[in-house]
């Protein structure tokens, strides 16, 4: 039987082992394939502003910043939403409902990201385009709401990622707070907490696991191509503006690797996938260091903050 | 054990009647361009019902992909709607050649509220809307053009594509030879560093993007505008006619240029000369190894060439595309004998 256990356990090891190799053989792929462009640009290719084709002058600053912020603005819209969802659903909602709300916020999950494209261009884009023409003047001439209104650009493509992320922040936080220790509530009511303090508590009790929930939601808003480059505009430029047409490195990469002709233009555009996995892989560390610090101050581990962490990476 | 002697013979003899077929049936496996996808994908199920131990399969994964395919020799032949460099053939491992299979027109297409007249434009006109020189759509640049139409004082707005596309190509290299300040400051490729507006994935995120924003102009095929009935301007050509885009016009574009034609068919017919052409005009090329390894395929390949250039060229309207002139097909031909095919 001990060399079964030791098989077992070496078998399960090896699958574990297969997941690192090819994380490693990504990053040493895309390094590899983008050489020519890591070799003219340098690090000059994270803070450049143009990308010209045609004179093969490529950096990837408006693509990082578009892809930062709209992820981030997808968060700051979607947060919120998603864990309303969540408190709702697994504390407040009466029971005959719990079933049909957990099945509509997984079915917007189910819905291929080419459809919230188009629905974004026909239905969101419109309703952002005639906002912004009822924007007051007076906040028009802040840089945050400047810009001719076209309807398509960061806002669009902030609000359709949000709706995209909301499902997933929403299913996992909602895990979390079901695997809350019944004590823990208890103990709260029986201090005299209110309905509202209870699920106060039960939110901190469970924040390691719903960072989690918040950080997979991240991760997600990073990388979606689809309906993203359908309305965010596709213009590489560094704008404030919610309003203003921008881009992001996954949308350049789905524009632009089909047509890249030359060499330098297609290792300019893989260096950019290299940049957006190192930047995922920074962003995921951080968040873990984040978990693992609050875990260490409090000493209060949750039971599904790992798996959760695990997901979100 | 019986079992597994059972699974062997199996396999043998699957492996057998596999190899058999592929004796008899001849695949050939081709990539690039998505623009003539619809023509080339109709042709080669034509071809297919004529000869059905023929089968070529293509995938339209652009023409960038296509040359870089055709280059590493992964497939046997490519599709481009824009001709290679000079240096991309100098990459490829053997003399590439080029030939022009159907032709394809780019339309400016636009939404201005309260206007129902179809809209005339010139090159430089269009130029300085795409350069964002021209920014109102009662510019008297373009209330010149159009006299009688009542054009409001509404902002314009650049559509262009954002993916990479041999229809760019074809809409800049126009923008580029009657503008020299287009030439100057932007260049042509299939991608470009557009100096305004906002980018649509695809002829349908341009299309959309037009058809939603009030005051806008872009780019599609003509194909994809007269198959969606979308609002097309005309263009005025070099002889001074305003032309719009048709059958007709596309190929008078062709044949104009077709005295001209260089010996390996890498040619520009945008802004061509002669009546009736339509300036926005382009041919789609497919391209063959003058020598390839496979002197089997290169056989078929040569014969399935023969037969579109002259009996395919029907399907073009149908599609969309206009077909070749008979100029152009005769020079074709005689190219076509210089493939070694055995």
């Amino acid at each position: 039987m001990r060399s079964r256990e030791l098989g077992f356990r070496l078998w399960t090891g090896a699958f574990a082992l297969v997941l690192v190799l090819i994380v490693a053989a990504i990053r040493v792929e895309l390094t590899r394939q983008s050489m020519l462009s890591i070799q003219k640009f340098g690090l000059n290719f994270w803070a450049t502003r143009t990308w010209d084709p045609v004179t093969g002058e490529f950096g990837a600053l408006p693509f990082i910043w578009g892809t930062l912020y709209s992820s981030v603005l997808a968060l700051a819209i979607a947060t919120p939403v998603a864990l309303g969802i969540a408190v709702f659903v697994s504390e407040l909602c009466p029971a005959r409902l719990q079933q049909p709300l957990i099945f509509l916020t997984e079915l917007l999950a189910a819905i291929p990201s080419i459809v919230y494209g188009l629905w974004g261009i026909f239905v969101l884009v419109p309703v952002v385009r005639s906002l912004q023409t009822s924007t007051p003047e007076v906040l028009q001439q802040f840089p945050l709401f400047s810009g001719p209104p076209l309807g398509v650009g960061m806002l669009s493509a902030g609000l359709i990622l949000a709706i995209m992320v909301i499902p997933f922040t929403s299913s996992v936080a909602r895990e979390v707070l079901k695997s809350v220790p019944i004590a823990q509530r208890e103990g709260a009511y029986a201090l005299g907490a209110t309905r509202f303090e209870g699920i106060r508590a039960a939110l901190f009790y469970a924040r390691t696991g719903i960072i989690g929930a918040i950080m997979l939601g991240f991760g997600r808003a990073l990388g979606e191509t689809m309906a993203v480059t359908m309305v965010i505009g596709n213009t590489p430029r560094v704008s404030v503006s919610l309003f203003a047409p921008q881009y992001t490195m996954a949308a350049v990469l789905a524009n632009e690797f089909t047509e890249a002709d030359t060499d330098l233009y297609l290792n300019a555009l893989i260096e950019i996938g290299l940049l957006l996995f190192i930047i995922t892989l920074v962003i995921n560390v951080l968040s873990r260091l984040l978990i693992w610090s609050m875990d260490r101050s409090n000493k209060v581990v949750t039971p599904a903050a790992e798996p959760l962490a695990e997901a979100a990476a | 054990m019986r079992w597994q002697h059972g699974a062997l013979a199996a396999l043998g003899c699957a492996v057998a009647l596999t190899s058999g077929l592929a004796a008899q049936n001849m695949q050939i496996n081709g990539a690039g361009a998505t623009f003539p996808y619809p023509i080339y994908s109709k042709w080669f199920a034509e071809y297919n019902k004529l000869h059905p131990n023929v089968q070529i399969n293509y995938q339209s994964i652009g023409s960038g992909g296509g040359i870089r395919q055709v280059t590493n020799q992964t497939v046997f032949f490519g599709a481009t709607d824009g001709p290679m460099t000079d240096e991309q053939l100098k990459a490829a491992p053997s003399k590439i050649l080029h030939f022009p299979t159907v032709l394809g027109a780019v339309v400016p297409v636009y939404n201005v509220p309260n206007v129902t007249v179809e809209l005339k434009f010139t090159g430089a006109v269009l130029a300085d809307i795409f350069l964002g020189k021209i920014t109102k759509w009662n510019d008297p640049a373009l209330a010149k053009l159009n006299p009688g139409v009542t054009l409001p004082a509404t902002n314009l707005t650049v559509v262009h594509r954002s993916d990479g596309s041999g229809t760019t190509f074809i809409w800049v290299d126009y923008l580029s030879k009657t503008s020299p300040e287009w030439q100057k400051k932007v260049g042509v490729a299939t991608s470009v560093n557009w100096p305004a507006g906002i980018g649509g994935k695809g002829n349908e995120g341009v299309s959309g993007l037009v058809s939603q924003t009030p005051g806008s102009i872009g780019y599609v095929e003509l194909i994809y505008a007269s198959q969606n009935s979308i609002k097309y301007g005309s263009v005025q050509n070099q002889t001074g006619e305003f032309v719009r885009a048709s059958e007709q016009s596309v190929t008078a574009a062709a044949a104009s240029t077709a005295a001209k034609m260089p010996a390996d068919f890498r040619v520009s017919i945008t802004n061509a000369e002669g009546k009736g052409a339509y300036p926005i005009s382009s041919f789609t090329w497919l391209l063959l190894y003058e020598d390839p390894k496979d002197k089997a395929q290169a056989k078929v390949m040569v014969e399935f060439l023969r037969w579109a250039l002259t009996d395919g060229q029907k399907f073009a309207g149908q599609l969309g595309y206009a077909p070749l002139p008979a100029s152009v097909v005769k020079l074709e031909m005689t190219v076509l004998q210089q493939i070694k095919a055995s």
